[in-house]
C-alpha cells in the first residue's frame, strides 16, 4: 500500500507501456488483443480516479512527486509530479484513451501493433503532463510523436504519407529551438529540474551577460524558441496547416487522440513552461501571442466554414477552439497576478479539457459515418436524419457542445476566457467574437449538410443502406456527452481544482 | 415548500420531460405528450403559487424572493448564480407560465394526435394525410414525440431566463431558446426553405448574441459581479455612468447597455436584425411560430427592461434604443400590410409591436413597455394559435378536395370562415382588436395608449407621431387579415370545407382571449376620464415600484391629445381595413401589393450581397484556397524542395566531387598508384630484399639514434 501511494504517478504513467509490451506475447487473436488493450487502458483511468480521491486541491505546489536519478552526468533526474492543471490533463488523457481504443474495435488491419502504438502513445502524452524535469519533458514530448506518426502513416486514409510526414517534420522542426533552449538552461544552472529553474532563471539579475549577450536578449530568444515549438503543436495561426491534413488522414481514433490530447500538449507547454519561466517576456509579447491566437480563432472559423470535407471541417474547428486557449494564456501572461489572469487561465485550462471532450466526440462521429459510407464529402450526405435518428441526435448534441451553447461545457470555458481577456486584451477579444460568430456558421453548415434535407435515397436502400449507430459506438459517446452536459451545468467539479492551482501559480 | 426552493424547481419539469422523451419514451406518442403536458402543468402550478405569494409581499421590489449559490470559481471568489422573483419577473413569469401551458395543450390537437399514421409521411416533412375508408383524413405528425421534447426544452429555457437573478443564467436560458428556435424552425428539415430559415434564425440572433456576450464580459470586468442585486446598486451605477470608454463618447454604462441591447435587437428581431423572424414562419406550425415569435422574442424586451437601470444611464444609448424601436415599429408595419400569408402578417406585426416596446423603453416609459409586453404576449399568442387553427381548418379542406396546390396559409384562399369556425373567429377577433387597440375593452388599447401618452408627455413628438402612424397601420392590416380570412364568401372550395378544430386547440384560444381583454383592466390610469379610478391601477404600482421613488413620483395628469390619437388610429384603421378589403377577391385587386413592400424593402437581398456572399467567398476562396493551401502551405512546400536542393547540392558539389571522388576514389587511386609504382621493387630476388632491409635498418637506426639520444 505504501508503495502504491508513493508510486501512483509512475503506475499511471507506465501501465500502458507494460501492457503494450505484454501484448507482444499475446496469441494472434484480434478480439483478445482488442479487449486486452481496452481493459489495460482502463487501469490508468481507475488509478487516476484514485489519484483524484487523494489529491488535495488546497495544497500548494506539486503533489505525489517522485524523483529518481536518471542521467547523472548532466544532472537530469526523473522527476514527476502533479498539480491541479496537470491533473485535469491526466484525467482527460486517461479517459480518452480507453474510449479511443474502444472506438478502434472496428479496425481489422494489424490489430496488435495498432493497439500497442496507442498504449505507447498514452505513456508519451502522460509523461509530458507529469514531467517536472525539462529534459524528461522533452523526451516524452518527442516520444509522443512516433506512435502517432505510424498510426497516421500505416492506418490512415488516401493521402496519409503526405500528412504523416508533414505532421512529423513540422512538429520536430518546431521543437528544435525548444531543445536548444532546454540545453541552454541545463548548461546554465547545472540542472533540468523545473521547480529549481522556476526560481533561479527568474532571479538572474537584469545586467547579467550570457553568451556575450544581455540576459534580456537571451531570454527573448529562448522565449520564442519555446513559444514556437508550442505554437506549432497547439496549433495557432499561421502554423496550423499541418493539422487539417494530419487529422483528416489519421484513423478515427487517431484523430480523437490527436485533437483530444496531443494539441493540449502545446497549450500545456505554454502554461507549464513559458509563463512561469518567462513572466516578463510573456507580458511583453502577450500582444504578439494574442495576434496569433485571434488569427487562429478567426481564420480557423472561416477555414472550417470553407471546407467540403466533413472531417476537415471538424479539424479546422480545433484551430478555432484552441485559439481561445492561447488567447486566455496571452491574457494571463499580460495581466499576471490579477483576477483577470486567474479567470482567463482557468478558462484556458477548462477549454483544453472541454475541447478534448467535444473534439474527440466530433471526430468519432465523423468516423462513424465514414466507416459506413466511405466518403467524407459533405455534398454526398444530406437527408440522413430520418435514416439515423439516434446518430443525428448525438451529432447535434456534440455539435452544440462544440459550438459553445450555454448549458454545455464549451460555453463555460469560452465565457471565462472572454471575461478574463476582455480587460487586458479588449480589441483582440472583440475581434475574436467574429470567430465565435462563425463557429455557429460552420457547425450549422455541418449539421445542415449531413442531417438535414429530404430523405437521401442513395443511402436509404440496398447495399448502401446506412445503418444506425451501434451500441459500442454509443458507449464511446455516452461518457463524453455526460461530461459535456455535467460540466456545462456544474463546472465546479473540475474547475475548483484548476482554479486553485491557477490562483497559486499565476 | 419555501418559495425560494419552489422558484429553483420551476424550470426543471420541462427539462426533465425533454430528457425523458428523448431518451426513453419517444416511441410512444401518448406517453410523450402526457409527460410534456404534465411537466408544463407542474411548472404552471408552481408559477401560479409563486405569483400569488409574490402578490402577498409588501414592497416586493425591495424584498424580492431571492436565493443564490456559488457556481463558478473565479480566482479568489465565486461567481454566484441564483433565482429572483421581483415584481418584474413575477409578472413575466405569470404570462410565460400561461402561454407555455396553452402551447403544450394546443400542440396535442395541432399535430393530430389520435389520427392514423400517414400513407406516405416521412420524418422531416409535414404530414400529408391518411386514407381511411376511401376518405383522406389528417395524419399524425411522424415526429410527434420529438416536437414535445423540443418545446419542453424551450419552456426550460424561458423559465430559466425569467427566474434568473443574474445576467449569466439569463443568457443561458436565452441561448437555449435560440437552440430550440433553430430546432423548431428546422423541424421539417426535409424542406429546403425550413433548413435555411433555421440557420438564418440562429445566425442572425447569434450576431446579437456575441455582442451581448462581449457586453456581459465588460459588465463583469467592471463590476466584478453579474447578479442584478450587485449591479443595480447606487454606487456601482454611479461608477458605470462616470467611467468613459472612448468608444463613440459613451460611458461604460452606455457601452455595456448598447452591447446588451444589440443582443436584444437580434433576439427581438429589431431592425436591422429582424430578417430571421418572418422566415421563421417556415417552421412547421403556428405553435412553434408562436413559441419563438410571441414568447421567445419577448425575452429580448425583457432583457432590456431588466437592464434598464444601466441602459438608462446614458443618453446616447437611450436615443439609439428609441430610434431603433420607433423605426422598427413603422418599418415592419408597412411590410405587414402587403403580406398574404396569415402567419407572416402576424410575424411582421410582432416585429412592429416589439418596436413599440423598445421605443417605449428608449423614452423611459418603463411601466408602459412592460405593460405592453404582457398584453402583447397574450393577444399575440392568441392570434398565432388562432391562425394555426385557421390553417388547420383549411388543411382539412385541402385534404377533402385533394388539391394540394392550394396554400392553406394564403389568406386569399380563405374567406367566410366565420361560420365554419365560430370559436376561432370570435377569439381571433378579440385578439385582432386587442392588437389594434380597440378602445376600452381590449388589453391592447390600455397598453398602447400608455406608450403614446408617455411619448407625448415627455415631448417626444416625432416618436409619438411615428408610433401613431404605425398604430394606424396595425389596425389596418389586422382588419385586412380578419376581413380576408373570416368575412365575405369563401374564395376556394377548400375554404368551404374548412371546419372547427378539436377542443385541445379551441380551449387555449378561449383562455387566452379572456386575458386579451381583462388584462388591460389592471392598468387603467387613475386620471382616465369616466372609468379611471374604478379599478386600482395595480400594474403601475406593482411594476413601477421596480424603479423606486423615481417610478412612483410620476405625476399623472390627463391630456386629451394622445387619447384622441389612440382612438382615431385604432378605429380609423379598423374601419379602413374593413371597407378596403370587404369585396377584394384576389391579390390582383389588392392595391397595396407593392413590390417593395412585398419584398420587405429588399433587406434580405442586400444582406445576401453585402454579408453572406462575401463571407462564403472569404472562407472558401481566401482563407481555404489562397491563404492556407496557397500561401502557408506554399511556403512549407518550399522547405521540401529546398531541403532536397541543399541535399543534392551537398551531394553533387561536395559529397560526389570531394568526398567520393577526391577523398574516396582519390585515396583508392593514390593507393593503387603507389602500389603500382612500388611493384618494380617486388622483384622476388633475395639479394635485393636484403639490401633494402639493410638500408631500412640504417635509416630507422639512425632516426632512432637521433630522436632518442638528441
Amino acid at each position: 500500500m505504501e508503495y502504491f501511494n508513493t508510486h501512483l504517478l509512475s503506475l499511471i504513467l507506465f501501465t500502458p507501456t507494460i501492457a503494450a509490451l505484454i501484448m507482444l506475447f499475446l496469441p494472434d487473436n484480434a478480439q483478445l488483443q482488442r479487449w486486452f488493450a481496452f481493459i489495460s487502458s482502463l487501469v490508468p483511468f481507475i488509478l487516476t480516479l484514485v489519484l483524484w480521491s487523494r489529491f488535495d486541491p488546497n495544497a500548494a505546489g506539486f503533489q505525489f512527486e517522485e524523483k529518481y536519478v536518471w542521467y547523472e552526468a548532466i544532472n537530469s533526474s526523473f522527476h514527476i509530479g502533479v498539480d491541479g492543471i496537470s491533473f485535469s490533463m491526466v484525467l482527460l488523457t486517461t479517459l480518452l484513451t480507453p474510449l479511443a481504443i474502444l472506438a478502434s474495435f472496428s479496425v481489422t488491419d494489424r490489430v496488435k501493433p495498432y493497439m500497442m502504438l496507442f498504449l505507447f502513445l498514452e505513456t508519451g502524452m502522460l509523461g509530458v503532463f507529469l514531467a517536472l524535469d525539462l529534459l524528461i519533458f522533452f523526451v516524452f514530448w518527442e516520444i509522443g510523436l512516433v506512435p502517432m506518426y505510424f498510426l497516421i502513416n500505416q492506418w490512415g486514409s488516401a493521402n496519409r504519407n503526405y500528412a504523416s510526414l508533414k505532421f512529423m517534420i513540422y512538429t520536430m522542426g518546431g521543437s528544435l529551438g525548444l531543445l536548444l533552449a532546454v540545453q541552454l538552461l541545463g548548461v546554465l544552472f547545472g540542472t533540468f529540474d523545473l521547480v529549481v529553474l522556476y526560481q533561479q532563471w527568474n532571479s538572474l539579475s537584469a545586467d547579467t551577460i550570457l553568451l556575450g549577450m544581455p540576459i534580456h536578449t537571451v531570454k527573448t530568444i529562448a522565449f520564442w524558441a519555446f513559444a514556437i515549438a508550442f505554437a506549432v503543436k497547439v496549433p495557432v495561426w499561421p502554423f496550423h496547416t499541418w493539422l487539417p491534413d494530419a487529422h483528416t488522414e489519421a484513423p478515427t481514433a487517431g484523430s480523437m487522440i490527436l485533437a483530444g490530447v496531443l494539441l493540449k500538449l502545446g497549450a500545456y507547454g505554454f502554461i507549464r513552461l513559458v509563463l512561469p519561466l518567462y513572466p516578463v517576456e510573456s507580458k511583453i509579447f502577450a500582444g504578439a501571442l494574442a495576434v496569433l491566437a485571434v488569427g487562429a480563432i478567426v481564420f480557423g472559423a472561416f477555414g472550417s466554414y470553407g471546407q467540403t470535407d466533413f472531417k476537415r471541417l471538424v479539424a479546422y474547428s480545433s484551430v478555432n477552439h484552441m485559439g481561445f486557449v492561447v488567447l486566455g494564456i496571452a491574457a494571463a501572461g499580460l495581466a499576471a497576478g490579477t483576477a483577470d489572469a486567474h479567470i482567463a487561465m482557468s478558462g484556458a485550462v477548462l477549454q483544453m479539457f472541454n475541447h478534448g471532450l467535444s473534439a474527440a466526440g466530433m471526430f468519432f462521429l465523423v468516423g462513424v459515418i465514414y466507416e459506413r459510407t466511405h466518403t467524407r464529402n459533405l455534398d454526398d450526405f444530406g437527408g440522413l436524419f430520418p435514416l439515423v435518428p439516434v446518430y443525428g441526435g448525438i451529432l447535434i448534441f456534440t455539435s452544440m457542445a462544440s459550438l459553445g451553447l450555454p448549458g454545455l461545457n464549451g460555453f463555460v470555458s469560452e465565457f471565462m476566457i472572454v471575461r478574463g481577456s476582455y480587460q487586458p486584451l479588449t480589441i483582440y477579444t472583440a475581434i475574436a467574437m467574429l470567430g465565435l460568430l462563425f463557429t455557429g456558421a460552420y457547425i450549422l453548415k455541418g449539421i445542415k449538410k449531413v442531417l438535414h434535407g429530404p430523405l437521401n435515397e442513395h443511402w436509404a436502400h440496398g447495399e448502401h443502406k446506412l445503418t444506425e449507430i451501434n451500441l459500442r459506438e454509443i458507449i464511446v459517446m455516452a461518457p463524453l456527452m455526460a461530461l459535456m452536459l455535467f460540466t456545462g451545468l456544474w463546472p465546479m467539479w473540475i474547475l475548483d481544482i484548476i482554479n486553485k492551482a491557477v490562483t497559486a501559480l499565476f | 415548500m419555501s418559495t425560494e426552493t419552489l422558484i429553483w424547481l420551476l424550470p426543471l419539469p420541462p427539462a426533465l420531460a425533454f430528457f425523458l422523451i428523448v431518451l426513453f419514451t419517444n416511441k410512444s406518442k401518448a406517453v410523450s405528450h402526457t409527460i410534456a403536458v404534465g411537466a408544463a402543468f407542474l411548472s404552471w402550478l408552481g408559477a401560479m403559487v409563486v405569483f400569488i405569494r409574490a402578490l402577498g409581499v409588501e414592497h416586493l421590489a425591495e424584498h424580492p424572493f431571492e436565493s443564490a449559490i456559488n457556481w463558478l470559481p473565479t480566482g479568489e471568489t465565486y461567481l454566484k448564480i441564483g433565482v429572483l422573483i421581483d415584481p418584474l419577473s413575477a409578472i413575466v413569469l405569470f404570462f410565460v407560465a400561461w402561454c407555455v401551458l396553452m402551447i403544450f395543450l394546443y400542440s396535442v390537437g395541432y399535430h393530430n394526435f389520435g389520427q392514423p399514421a400517414g400513407d406516405h409521411d416521412h420524418p422531416g416533412l409535414p404530414p400529408h394525410g391518411a386514407t381511411v375508408h376511401g376518405h383522406t383524413v389528417p395524419s399524425v405528425e411522424p415526429m410527434y414525440s420529438r416536437f414535445f421534447a423540443f418545446i419542453g426544452l424551450f419552456a426550460f429555457g424561458m423559465l430559466t431566463l425569467v427566474v434568473s437573478d443574474n445576467v449569466l443564467t439569463m443568457f443561458v436560458g436565452w441561448e437555449i431558446m435560440g437552440l430550440c428556435s433553430y430546432l423548431l424552425i428546422g423541424f421539417w428539415y426535409g424542406k429546403e426553405s425550413a433548413r435555411n430559415a433555421a440557420i438564418k434564425a440562429f445566425m442572425t440572433t447569434r450576431v446579437g448574441d456575441v455582442f451581448m456576450l462581449l457586453g456581459i464580459a465588460f459588465l463583469y470586468s467592471v463590476t466584478g459581479s453579474l447578479s442584478f442585486k450587485d449591479i443595480f446598486n447606487e454606487e456601482v451605477l454611479k461608477v458605470l455612468a462616470s467611467v468613459p470608454t472612448g468608444v463613440f463618447g459613451l460611458s461604460a454604462a452606455g457601452l455595456i447597455g448598447l452591447l446588451l441591447f444589440i443582443g436584444t435587437v437580434g433576439k427581438s428581431a429589431q431592425f436591422p436584425l429582424h430578417v430571421w423572424l418572418p422566415d421563421a414562419m417556415e417552421g412547421p406550425t403556428p405553435v412553434s411560430a408562436m413559441i419563438h415569435a410571441a414568447t421567445m422574442v419577448s425575452a429580448g424586451v425583457y432583457a432590456v427592461i431588466r437592464m434598464f437601470p444601466i441602459i438608462s444611464l446614458d443618453h446616447t444609448t437611450m436615443n439609439i434604443v428609441a430610434l431603433i424601436g420607433t423605426f422598427t415599429a413603422i418599418f415592419a408595419a408597412t411590410i405587414a400590410v402587403a403580406q398574404n400569408d396569415i402567419k407572416r402578417v402576424l410575424a411582421y406585426s410582432t416585429i412592429s409591436q416589439l418596436g413599440f416596446m423598445i421605443a417605449a423603453l428608449g423614452i423611459e416609459a418603463y411601466v408602459a413597455a412592460t405593460f405592453h409586453l404582457v398584453t402583447h404576449a397574450f393577444f399575440k399568442a392568441l392570434l398565432f394559435l388562432g391562425s394555426g387553427s385557421v390553417i388547420h381548418g383549411m388543411e382539412h379542406g385541402v385534404l377533402h378536395t385533394g388539391n394540394h396546390k392550394v396554400d392553406p396559409q394564403d389568406m386569399f384562399n380563405m374567406g367566410g370562415l366565420r361560420n365554419k369556425m365560430p370559436i376561432t373567429f370570435w377569439t381571433f377577433l378579440i385578439g385582432g382588436f386587442a392588437l389594434s387597440g380597440f378602445p376600452l375593452i381590449t388589453a391592447g388599447f390600455w397598453s398602447k395608449d400608455e406608450i403614446l401618452t408617455d411619448a407625448w408627455k415627455h415631448d417626444h413628438y416625432i416618436i409619438f407621431g411615428t408610433l401613431a402612424i404605425a398604430a394606424f397601420l396595425t389596425a389596418f392590416y389586422t382588419m385586412r387579415q380578419i376581413t380576408l380570412t373570416f368575412f365575405g364568401e369563401a374564395r376556394t372550395k377548400e375554404a368551404e370545407h374548412a371546419h372547427e378544430t378539436p377542443w385541445t386547440m379551441t380551449t387555449p384560444l378561449i383562455v387566452l382571449s379572456v386575458f386579451a381583454i381583462t388584462f388591460g383592466w389592471v392598468g387603467i390610469p387613475e386620471y382616465f376620464p369616466g372609468i379611471g379610478g374604478l379599478l386600482p391601477n395595480w400594474f403601475h404600482e406593482f411594476v413601477g415600484s421596480m424603479l423606486g421613488e423615481h417610478g412612483a413620483a410620476e405625476a399623472a395628469k390627463f391630456d386629451p391629445i394622445p387619447l384622441i390619437t389612440s382612438l382615431v388610429v385604432a378605429l380609423g384603421g379598423l374601419t379602413a381595413g374593413y371597407f378596403a378589403y370587404r369585396n377584394v377577391k384576389s391579390p390582383a385587386e389588392d392595391k397595396l401589393q407593392i413590390s417593395v413592400l412585398k419584398n420587405k424593402w429588399y433587406v434580405d437581398e442586400l444582406y445576401n450581397v453585402v454579408f453572406i456572399k462575401p463571407a462564403a467567398w472569404f472562407s472558401e476562396v481566401f482563407v481555404s484556397k489562397w491563404m492556407d493551401k496557397g500561401f502557408i502551405d506554399g511556403i512549407l512546400h518550399i522547405f521540401g524542395p529546398a531541403t532536397g536542393g541543399v541535399g543534392s547540392g551537398i551531394r553533387n558539389y561536395f559529397d560526389l566531387p570531394i568526398i567520393n571522388h577526391f577523398l574516396g576514389d582519390g585515396s583508392a587511386e593514390a593507393t593503387w598508384w603507389i602500389g603500382r609504382n612500388l611493384r618494380p621493387i617486388q622483384t622476388g630476388r633475395i639479394q635485393q630484399y636484403l639490401i633494402l632491409s639493410l638500408i631500412l635498418l640504417f635509416v630507422v637506426g639512425g632516426l632512432l639514434y637521433f630522436l632518442l639520444m638528441a
